[in-house]
C-alpha cells in the first residue's frame, strides 16, 4: 500500500474514522442453522480535510455506501470510531451530535429519486433547515446557495418534472449545501448523467471544495470520473481499503489486484479507435 | 440461412415517430449493410430509444411511425402487429437497458431462452434445451447446467444481461438492437459484457445497432457512428473520421467533455469542458437547427433556417462545420 500525502499533515481531520468495521447479519440458510454474518467494512481508516476532495472507488458491493452511512451518523459502527472535528460522534454529547450532523451532507446517484415529485424546488431546499431545526434567514440562504450552485430563482416555484438531469443533480447539491455543512459526501453523483451535463456537475463540485474550502468525498466506479475531481483515491475491495493513492499514480502503476482491474476497465476513446479496448 | 449480401441488415428512411403532436424522431435515415455496425449517440431525450422501439415495433400506445424501415425483403412500417411479433427475436432482437424489467420474473431464465429457440425454429424441447445450455457457456455463464434452472432475481446483473443477449442472439437475427446495454452495469462488468456481445455479433456474422451515450462503447464496437440531437441525426459517417475529426458543433462538444486519464493535472486542478445548457424539451424547439443556444458558433442563420444532412460519406446538418483537417472552415 502506497501512502501519499497530497495534504499538508498538520491540517487537521475534518471528518475521520479510525479502524472501522461494521458485520451484517444475514438470513439463516435454514431454521435452525447459525445465522451467517459478512464483514462489510474491515479496519477502515479514512479521512477528508477542509478544502480537499478525496476519492472513493471500489466494484459493486465493495462497501463504498455501507462506509457512507457511517460517515453520515445513519449507522452505528460495531467496531472502531467516526471522529467529526476530533470528537468521536458516538461518544460526544448530543450538542456536537447535532453540530456533526448539520455539517456533514450527502448528495446522491439519482437526482429523481432523491427529490419530492411533489414538492416545489423551494420547499424541498427548506427542507432540511426544518429537520435540523436550523434558525435563520432562510429566504437569504436559499438565495445564496442557488448563487452557489448557478441556478436562477425562478426554479423555487417550479417541480422537479421540470428539470433536466444535470439541473436536477444542482438542486440536490443546493439542498445538500443548505444547512451550511462542511463536508459534502457524493455517492456516484455523475452515474446516471449524460456525458456532456456530468461535466458541468463535476466542475460544480470542483468549484465548491475551491470556494467555500467544503471537504469533499466523491464515490465512483470509474477512477477517470474520479480523477478529474479528487487529488487523493482510496480503492475499496471487499471492505477493506486495499490501496491509497493519487489518481494518476493509481493509473500508471496499480499495485492493488482491485486497483488493477478498476483500471483495466476504464474504456476511451482512443483505445476504442485503435480498435484494442476490449482486448 | 440464405440472405441477399447485397442487401442491407436494415434501411430506415425518412423515419418520423411522433404522438399526437409531440415528435420525438424527425425524420431519421440511415443504412446498415449485413454484419455493419452503427452506433447511435445522443444525450438522453434525444430519441435513441424511440428510434430502436419503432424499429421493433414496440412503440408505447399512442405513438406511430412514418417512413419506411427496409428489413429483410419488407417494409416493417407497413406489418401487421402479428407479422412484426413473428419476426422479433427471429430476424431482428434487441437487447435492453433494464434486462431484470425485459425478462419474465417467475420464469426460469433456462426456459424463456429455449422457448425463443423453440418457437422461432420448430426444435423439439430437448434440442432447444440442449442448445440454451450450449448458448449459455457461449456467454460465459458459470455452471449453465444450473443456471438455467434460475429465476432472474437470483442472479446477478451481469449475468442477467448475458442471459438478455443469449436470447437475442438464438436464433442469428440479421440485426441486434442493444439499447444502452451496460450503463446498469458495473464497469469491471460492464467490459466482460462488451466483449462478449462483440464476440456473439462477430461470430453470426450479424448487424449491429448499438445504442448508447457512452462514446467509447461506440468507439470499441462500432465501424459507423449516428449523432442524435432533438430527434434529428446531426452527423452521421465512419466512427474514425467523425471521431478523431467532428464536423458538427455538438459531436465537438460531446467529445470534449468526456473525462480522459490523457490530460489530468497532477494537482486535481484539471477542469472538464462541458457542453452549456440542456436538451431543449420537445414542445419547445428553437428555430433553425436545433443546437443553436448551445453552439458557440451560432449565427442569425442558424437561428432561422434548419441545417440538413449533406450527402458525402461524413455528413454533418450544420451551416458552419468544423474544419475537416487540412482544410479552411466554411463560412
Ligand atoms: N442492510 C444490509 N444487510 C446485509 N447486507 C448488506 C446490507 N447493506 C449492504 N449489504 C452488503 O454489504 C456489501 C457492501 O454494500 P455497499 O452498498 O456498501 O456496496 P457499494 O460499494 O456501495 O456498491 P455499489 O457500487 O453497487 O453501490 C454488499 O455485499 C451488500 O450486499
Ligand atoms: N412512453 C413515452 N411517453 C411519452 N413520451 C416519451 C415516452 N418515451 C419517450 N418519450 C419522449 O420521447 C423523447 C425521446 O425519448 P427517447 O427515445 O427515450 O430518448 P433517448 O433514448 O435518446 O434517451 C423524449 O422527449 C421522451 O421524453
Ligand atoms: S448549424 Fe449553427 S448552431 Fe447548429 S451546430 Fe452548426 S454552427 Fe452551431
Ligand atoms: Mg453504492
Ligand atoms: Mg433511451
Amino acid at each position: 500500500m502506497s501512502t501519499v500525502t497530497p495534504f499538508p499533515a498538520e491540517v487537521r481531520p475534518l471528518l475521520e474514522v479510525r479502524q472501522l468495521s461494521q458485520v451484517y447479519h444475514l438470513n439463516r440458510q435454514n431454521l435452525f442453522g447459525p445465522r451467517p454474518t459478512l464483514k462489510v467494512l474491515d479496519t477502515i481508516d479514512f479521512a477528508v480535510r477542509p478544502g480537499e476532495a478525496v476519492g472513493l472507488v471500489g466494484e459493486s458491493g465493495s462497501g463504498k455506501t455501507t462506509l457512507t452511512r457511517m460517515l453520515t451518523g445513519v449507522e452505528k459502527p460495531r467496531e472502531g470510531q467516526v471522529l467529526y472535528d476530533g470528537v468521536d460522534v458516538w461518544l460526544g454529547g448530543e450538542a456536537h451530535r447535532k453540530l456533526f450532523r448539520r455539517s456533514v451532507q450527502v448528495v446522491l446517484q439519482n437526482p429523481r429519486s432523491s427529490l419530492d415529485p411533489r414538492m416545489r424546488v423551494g420547499t424541498s431546499l427548506l427542507e432540511p433547515l426544518r429537520s435540523l431545526r436550523i434558525e435563520g434567514d432562510h429566504a437569504a440562504r436559499v438565495l445564496e446557495v442557488l448563487d452557489q450552485v448557478g441556478l436562477d430563482k425562478n426554479a423555487l416555484e417550479r417541480f422537479p418534472h421540470e428539470f433536466s438531469g444535470g439541473q436536477l443533480q444542482r438542486i440536490a447539491i443546493a439542498r445538500a449545501l443548505m444547512p451550511g455543512p462542511k463536508v459534502l459526501i457524493a455517492d456516484e453523483p455523475v452515474s446516471a448523467l449524460d456525458v456532456s451535463i456530468q461535466a458541468q456537475v463535476l466542475n460544480l463540485l470542483k468549484d465548491l471544495v475551491k470556494n467555500l474550502g467544503l471537504g469533499l468525498v466523491f464515490i465512483a466506479h470509474d477512477l477517470s470520473v474520479v480523477a478529474y475531481t479528487t487529488s487523493r483515491v482510496s480503492v475499496m475491495s471487499a471492505g477493506k481499503i486495499v490501496e491509497v493513492g493519487k489518481p494518476l499514480d493509481l493509473f500508471n502503476r496499480p499495485q492493488a489486484d482491485a486497483t488493477k482491474a478498476l483500471v483495466g476497465a476504464i474504456l476511451s476513446v482512443e483505445s476504442g479507435l485503435a480498435g484494442n479496448a476490449l482486448a | 440461412m440464405q440472405t441477399n449480401s447485397a442487401r442491407p441488415a436494415i434501411e430506415v428512411r425518412d423515419l418520423v415517430v411522433g404522438n399526437g403532436d409531440v415528435t420525438a424522431v424527425r425524420g431519421v435515415s440511415f443504412t446498415i449493410p449485413q454484419g455493419g455496425r452503427m452506433g447511435l449517440v445522443g444525450e438522453s431525450g434525444s430519441g435513441k430509444s424511440m428510434t430502436a422501439l419503432a424499429l421493433m415495433g414496440l412503440l408505447p400506445m399512442g405513438w406511430s411511425t412514418r417512413g419506411s424501415i427496409l428489413h429483410d425483403g419488407v417494409d416493417l412500417v407497413t406489418q401487421s402487429d402479428r407479422a412484426l411479433s413473428s419476426r422479433r427475436g427471429r430476424t431482428l432482437s434487441m437487447v435492453f437497458q433494464d434486462p431484470l424489467s425485459s425478462l419474465n420474473p417467475v420464469r426460469r431464465v433456462g426456459d424463456q431462452i429455449s422457448s425463443v429457440i423453440r418457437r422461432h425454429t420448430g426444435a423439439d424441447k430437448r434440442t432447444a434445451e440442449a442448445q440454451t445450455v450450449e448458448l449459455m457457456k457461449q456467454m460465459n455463464l458459470p455452471r449453465a447446467e444450473q443456471l438455467v434452472r434460475a429465476y432472474p432475481h437470483e442472479i446477478s446483473g451481469g449475468q442477467r444481461q448475458r442471459i438478455m443477449i443469449a436470447m437475442a442472439l438464438a436464433c442469428y437475427p440479421q440485426l441486434i438492437i442493444a439499447d444502452e446495454p451496460t450503463t446498469a452495469l458495473d464497469v469491471t462488468v460492464q467490459k466482460q459484457v462488451l466483449r462478449l456481445l462483440n464476440g456473439a455479433v462477430r461470430d453470426r456474422g450479424s448487424a449491429l445497432l448499438m445504442i448508447t451515450h457512452d462514446l467509447p462503447i461506440i468507439a470499441a464496437m462500432c465501424d459507423t457512428v449516428a449523432v442524435m440531437y432533438a430527434g434529428r441525426i446531426v452527423e452521421i459517417g465512419p466512427v474514425q473520421e467523425v471521431f478523431r475529426n467532428p464536423r458538427h458543433h455538438y459531436t465537438r462538444g460531446l467529445l470534449d467533455s468526456q473525462p480522459t486519464m490523457d490530460n489530468i493535472a497532477l494537482d486535481g486542478s484539471s477542469r472538464l469542458v462541458s457542453i452549456p445548457g440542456m436538451v431543449p424539451p420537445l414542445h419547445a424547439l428553437p428555430t433553425g437547427c436545433a443546437f443553436n443556444p448551445r453552439c458557440p458558433a451560432a449565427t442569425d442563420k442558424c437561428r432561422e433556417q434548419m441545417p440538413e444532412l449533406g450527402a458525402e460519406a461524413l455528413r454533418a446538418a450544420c451551416w458552419h462545420p468544423l474544419a475537416k483537417v487540412g482544410e479552411v472552415a466554411a463560412q
